[in-house]
């Protein structure tokens, strides 16, 4: 078994409030690494910190062997991370082709399509590409809809979409079920699963444990910013420090902003 | 239809209703013949207008249709208002000025020496930009005109520059009657050319990054687009045009002085075209600059009172504010649009008249559901092609 993604003794903190803690957490190529704890347990920041939108105090990042510790995040998503957010971010104001022509970047790069920067956006392989994920994950019917017209829903799967782009080795989901109904988490379940298959490896944190207990192979528990627990889904339900980390004692129950 | 509309003109880009096939050519077949007229009009203006006064205000016409253009090639596409392209005109005038000095040259040879003062003004908009175009929004805007005023005072106090007498421009022995012509075909084809390239931008891979950046620049950074350079690109061609018409300027007028190179008022006019004829869309700013700058010069005349252009000036901002917050071009399209969805309505009533009818050709009404369907309503209600 190897590492995917690793992060080593990682630390971050955010004025007195120490977001991580030397966390170190190894997702294995090939698997749905699911990430849990409870609010202000550092999640986000951790995948803020992969990302490259925040930079350590300490502690390194690895993908593969390749360290990209601080590493910029275009620099990040070329060398093979994509990632979505809790609140979805797309480009409001373009169709929903041209977000996808948008993170189209790294594909076209390898296609001679540098050279001329007038040429026009977005090549007939990069459109097919498009077309193909969006048909994938069920939106293609928006394909020439203004992103900002899609519902909230329909935005998380342009996100899922437009970060496939690339053909990520690993995918960051930050709430992929978070506010969407429940016919469409299970939409959402099935793709995962589908690319899994394909051979994407995926790292989600969720706070619907069904959700995360019934995808993932491995789920790491992160409280107070280092990691407590990991192990499979039915010995991370059982375990004491689980239950610890979410009932926790009454004084534990500050919930800090950078979850 | 292609699935993508990567290719939409300024109109759409406002968000248009998607018409099918025939009446897309239609539109478009009249969108080109309506340019064509424009150009038309354009070319021959000062042959049939021959009147000098006229021809003078079209020459100051062309030279803001340009700069406007250079101005929302950065600003409007990506979003952070620069209020600082009196650096680059002034730099462009100052430097063709200097040039013309030194190298001593005659006649219409002068213009081969804009290109120049283009590039020297492009330059300059590097550094610049390395240093503003690391803070976005207010910071960027303060830090843009902290530039103009530091370049305004190096005008005025360095040695090469002339100080407060600034620099003449060689007389032209031109005739009298048709003296204005050649500086307005150059604004001419500057203008036409800037509004090509940002024809040009907009549809490419290119132009699709600065309007990421615009929506959410951390985000396109994450998707893999290197954004500082993309930024520094577009504000060293949007400087180095300025540069390019501040010759121009220079030329035309016969002097340039540091308060009249690098004006304040320059900035402000430039964003005010743009806004009132519609922010970061192509034809927009080029309208809003045919209105207001002929407006001021007729102003200019019709009044002796020299402030009043620029009360009329403020006026225009507040109302443009306060009633086309988003500018004559994309409340246009909009206006259109509903028009559109109205007849289109009237035609066909709804199927058993319960659902609102979706345009014809909308992604809504002509394709099935997704799983999406039916997802809470946190976010905006998907209304197909039309908002």
């Amino acid at each position: 078994m190897t590492a995917l993604l690793r992060t080593d003794a990682v630390s971050k903190s955010f004025g007195g409030v120490q977001a991580l803690d030397g966390a170190t957490i190894e997702v294995e190529e090939g698997s749905i690494a699911g990430l849990i704890g409870p609010n202000g347990s550092g999640k986000t920041t951790l995948f803020n910190v992969i990302t490259g939108y925040e930079t350590v105090d300490g502690g390194d990042v690895y993908l593969g062997d390749q360290r990209i510790t601080n590493a910029a995040p275009d620099k990040v998503f070329s060398a093979g991370i994509g990632r979505t957010f809790q609140l979805t971010r797309v480009f409001s104001r373009l169709t929903v082709m041209e977000n996808m022509i948008v993170a189209a970047q790294h594909a076209e790069r390898g296609q001679g399509r540098l050279r001329n920067p007038l040429a026009r956006a977005g090549g007939p392989a990069t459109r097919r590409r498009a077309t193909e994920l969006l048909e994938f994950t069920g939106i293609v019917g928006h394909a020439g809809a203004l992103a900002e017209t899609l519902s909230y829903g329909q935005r998380k799967l342009l996100e899922l979409s437009y970060v496939l782009m690339a053909e990520p080795a690993i995918v960051l989901l930050d709430e992929p079920a978070g506010g969407v109904n429940l016919t469409l988490i299970s939409t959402i379940a099935d793709r995962i699963r589908e690319l899994n298959q394909r051979g994407t490896t995926f790292l989600i944190v969720e706070h619907n444990m069904d959700f995360v207990m019934g995808l993932c192979d491995q789920v790491t528990v992160l409280d107070y910013g280092t990691a407590v627990v990991s192990g499979p889904p039915d010995v991370i339900r059982t375990d004491p420090r689980v239950l610890d980390a979410y009932l926790g004692t009454a004084e534990d129950d500050d919930d800090i902003a950078v979850g | 239809m292609s699935q993508g509309t990567v290719n939409a003109g300024p109109a759409q880009a406002g968000g248009t209703v998607q018409a099918p096939a025939g009446r897309d050519r239609r539109a478009t077949a009249i969108r080109l013949g309506l340019l064509g007229v424009l150009l038309f009009i354009a070319v021959i203006f000062p042959l049939v207008i021959t009147n000098a006064l006229y021809t003078q205000f079209a020459v100051d016409t062309m030279i803001y249709v340009g700069a406007v253009a250079a101005w929302n090639l950065f600003s409007g596409y990506t979003g952070y208002i620069a209020l600082g392209h009196a650096v680059f005109f002034g730099t462009g005038a100052y430097t063709v000025g200097l040039l013309t000095k030194q190298w001593k040259l005659p006649g219409g040879d002068i213009f081969a020496l804009l290109p120049l003062g283009g590039l020297v003004a492009a330059l300059v908009a590097v550094p610049l930009g390395l240093i503003a175009l690391r803070v976005r929004r207010h910071t960027f805007v303060v830090i843009t005109i902290a530039f103009f005023f530091i370049f305004q005072l190096m005008a005025f106090n360095l040695s090469f520059t002339g100080g407060n007498q600034g620099l003449s421009s060689p007389f032209f022995l031109w005739s009298a009657s048709d003296y204005n012509n050649p500086f307005y075909y150059v604004g001419l084809i500057i203008a036409v050319g800037t509004i090509t390239l940002s024809w040009l931008i907009r549809n490419s891979r290119f132009g699709l990054q600065l309007l990421a950046i615009r929506d959410d620049e951390d985000r396109a950074q994450g998707l893999g687009v290197r954004t500082m350079k993309v930024k520094l690109i577009a504000y060293a061609i949007s400087g180095g045009i300025s540069g390019m018409i501040g010759g121009l300027w220079w030329f035309f007028i016969g002097q340039a002085l540091p308060e009249t190179a690098f004006n304040p008022l320059f900035d402000l006019t430039v964003a005010l075209m743009a806004f009132l004829g519609g922010f970061g869309t192509l034809a927009g700013p080029v309208l809003g600059a045919l209105i207001l700058e002929p407006l001021q010069q007729w102003i200019g005349i019709t009044f002796t009172n020299g402030y009043v252009s620029d009360i009329v000036l403020g006026v225009l901002f507040l109302a443009v504010i306060l009633f086309l917050p988003r500018g004559i071009v994309p409340t246009g399209a909009e206006f259109v649009t509903k028009w559109r969805v109205a007849q289109a309505r009237r035609r066909e009533p709804g199927p058993g008249g319960s659902a609102p009818p979706a345009p014809p050709g909308s992604p809504a009404a002509s394709r099935t559901s997704t799983p999406a369907a039916g997802t809470p309503s946190t976010g905006t209600p998907s209304t197909g092609g039309v908002r």
